[in-house]
């Protein structure tokens, strides 16, 4: 594949490094509107920027005024003792405290809607030894309404711990998930969407981390029809790391779409994304944004930002966008990378010329592909799962 | 015993301009044990040929057989064709990161075995060969060519063909940008593999120095498409002397 040797349509677009010139851009991601309420916003078309990639027209009326109720996932919770897990109404003090606040007008409905947020916390000073795993299974009939969903995981300050929320069956689901890393703490969240093929889920992730606290943020995602994350981080004080991993795998007419917004407020905070993706089949598509602002406060920044997309067959089509704005010369590092390859013909040539049959070739390059990642992700329970998962798309993917 | 019989062969490109023909008519047996060396001037075909024989699907054969044993090697797919125990040393062999020089060798033993190597000797022979070409161990956990310098990659053509014991080797350039050290080292690889399995081999080569180390019994220049000369190893000497201007003057390429 081509990302993966230097070909010509493979070499990494756009890769390069901001120095000490700022760039001040038109209209900054700043400047994006957020409310809590829905009336805010207008409904979208699917002309907007943030809107631009997106299948409207599958979203089952979810940018408008479709039906929506409470989620009701069926929950199976799993890990050490010392995680207090709550149900609590959203006028809790808590609900709201990552300073999440909808930026459009499903994650505004789904905010209106939700009347109980499922609260998990990892008690400060408290270092859990084994991952807290979080099973949410939706079986919702086709005809019902759609699901809005509130959850809040809290890092309490100097604890660490790995939290994994694992998201299968069909719902029509609009999710805002809020993530507090306390001062000190350090969280390895893993989101995986394994949804069934009938699923939409639209979803809104927001951290906010602590001084010298840091986040690994793995997001696996494998099923649906129309997957859409959106995941904001901001900084609460000098020190603090973001570290985003993904992976994702699209079939035959999914739509997956990632989009990362960074917020560089305090000085010398770090964050490093690096998200890989392959895709297969007519009409697979898969969209990455990856948008980072460094602010005049956030001096001494250091962060880098890598897509890298595989595309199997024909048919199949990957969006890549970074975006930097910098409005500080006074910073460490900031680059981004992006690139988009197909599988190559002529690494399965040199593949079957050693006798390897196709499907063995294509499966040994595309576990290569996602070596590196997987290799970073280093949570057993996650990895197994990823390879499995990656396994299971290719036996049944189309061979072209 | 093994034959491979190239008859009346005729592969032709597609370019942006319509079909091109690159193959008019080859004919060449190689038999287990012999080495035949195909030399000519750059554009002549020879690497084109070395291609259609491994069953690249950028060439397109329209006319001529092949056949390993009497099977006809035309019908079979890339992989079969390596299987069947036909290998070809590539001149510009393909990087495929992610993928390490050990779980590829695996693979691919696995694959035209038709089993798993046990792992025991599997190791010792990998090690073995590995050494015998003056590659540092560390070697088998880099991925396939990525970040090879030219020797490397030529070194690690030689040490597939000596782990993977074909019955056919086309060579293809293999001498090109290897420094003296180098090409021995490479040639005693191929003499090596040879030697214990009497595979045939064809050596497609530009420049006579290769054939230092590995002798050949057969020498053909091949030119515009098609063997012009045949001969045994004397015929090299006289190229090495007098170059490929006499057989280019009257061809019409």
């Amino acid at each position: 594949m081509s990302l993966l040797t230097q070909t010509p349509q493979a070499r990494p677009v756009g890769e390069h490094s901001h120095g000490a010139v700022p760039t001040i851009p038109d209209s900054s991601r700043a400047q994006r509107h957020t409310s809590y309420a829905a009336a805010d916003f207008p409904v979208p078309t699917g002309r907007e920027e943030e809107w631009r990639f997106t299948p409207m027209d599958r979203l089952r009326g979810l940018q408008s005024d479709a039906p929506m109720g409470e989620a009701r996932y069926d929950i199976h919770a799993d890990g050490p003792a010392a995680v207090i897990r709550e149900r609590v109404s959203t006028s809790d003090p808590r609900v709201g405290s990552s300073g999440l606040i909808p930026a459009d007008r499903p994650g505004a409905r789904a905010w209106e809607v939700a009347q109980r947020a499922a609260v998990l916390t990892v008690p400060a000073d408290t270092e859990l030894d084994a991952p807290y795993v979080v099973q949410l299974r939706a079986d919702a009939a086709a005809d019902a309404p759609a699901w809005a969903d509130h959850a809040v995981v809290v890092a309490g300050r100097h604890s660490s711990s790995t939290v994994v929320l694992r998201y299968s069956g069909s719902a029509t689901v609009v999710g805002n998930l809020e993530v507090i890393v306390e001062d000190g703490a350090q969280l390895t969240l893993v989101t995986v969407q394994e949804w069934a093929d009938d699923t939409v889920e639209l979803a809104r992730q927001h951290a906010r981390i602590g001084r010298d606290a840091s986040l690994r943020h793995i997001v696996v995602t494998l099923g649906g029809d129309v997957v859409r994350l959106d995941m904001t981080v901001a900084y609460d004080g000098p020190g603090g790391s973001f570290e985003g991993l993904g992976v994702y795998f699209a079939d035959a007419g999914q739509h997956l779409e990632h989009r990362l917004f960074i917020d560089h407020e305090a000085p010398r905070c770090r964050s490093n994304v690096e998200y890989k993706g392959a895709l297969q089949g007519d009409s697979a598509h898969t969209v990455w944004i990856g948008d980072v602002l460094i602010r005049s406060a956030a001096e001494g920044t250091d962060t880098y930002e890598l897509n890298r997309n595989l595309v199997l067959t024909e048919g199949a089509r990957a969006d890549s966008v970074p975006n930097l704005e910098i409005e500080t010369g006074q910073i460490t590092r900031a680059g981004h990378a992006s690139a988009t390859g197909r599988f190559d013909d002529e690494q399965l040539f040199y593949l079957q010329a050693r006798g390897i049959p196709q499907d063995v070739a294509r499966r040994l390059v595309v576990r290569g592909f996602f070596a590196s990642i997987v290799g970073r992700i280093g949570v057993p329970w996650v990895v197994g799962h990823i390879m499995e998962a990656v396994e299971r798309e290719l036996a049944g993917g189309v061979s072209a | 015993m093994t034959t491979l019989q190239i008859t009346g062969l005729h592969v032709s490109v597609n370019t942006e301009e319509g079909a091109k023909e690159i193959l008019r008519g080859v004919d060449l047996t190689v038999r287990s044990g012999e080495t035949h060396a195909i030399m000519g001037p750059n554009g002549s075909g020879k690497s084109t040929l070395a291609y259609s024989i491994a069953g690249h699907p950028k060439y397109v054969v329209t006319s001529g057989s092949v056949t390993l044993d009497g099977s006809d090697v035309l019908t079979m797919s890339v992989d079969e064709r390596a299987r069947a125990g036909i290998f070809l040393a590539m001149q510009y062999p393909v990087e495929v990161p992610g993928v390490t020089v050990s779980n590829f060798l695996r693979t691919a033993k696995t694959a035209v075995d038709g089993e798993a190597p046990k792992l025991r000797t599997w190791v010792k022979d990998m090690k073995e060969a590995m050494g015998a070409l003056r590659m540092d161990p560390a070697f088998a956990e880099r991925n396939v060519n990525e970040g090879f310098s030219g020797g490397e990659k030529k070194r690690h053509e030689i040490l597939q063909m000596e782990l993977l014991r074909p019955r056919m080797a086309i060579l293809d350039e293999t001498d090109s940008g290897l420094d003296v050290d180098a090409l021995r080292i490479v040639s005693e690889g191929v003499n090596r593999a040879k030697e214990s399995t009497d595979c045939g081999v064809l050596l497609i080569t530009h420049y006579t120095r290769i054939l230092r180390y590995i002798k050949p019994e057969f020498v053909h220049v091949f030119v515009a498409g098609r063997i012009a000369e045949e001969g045994g190893p004397e015929l090299a000497e006289q190229l090495e002397d007098e170059g490929y201007d006499r057989f280019l003057a009257g061809a019409s390429v």
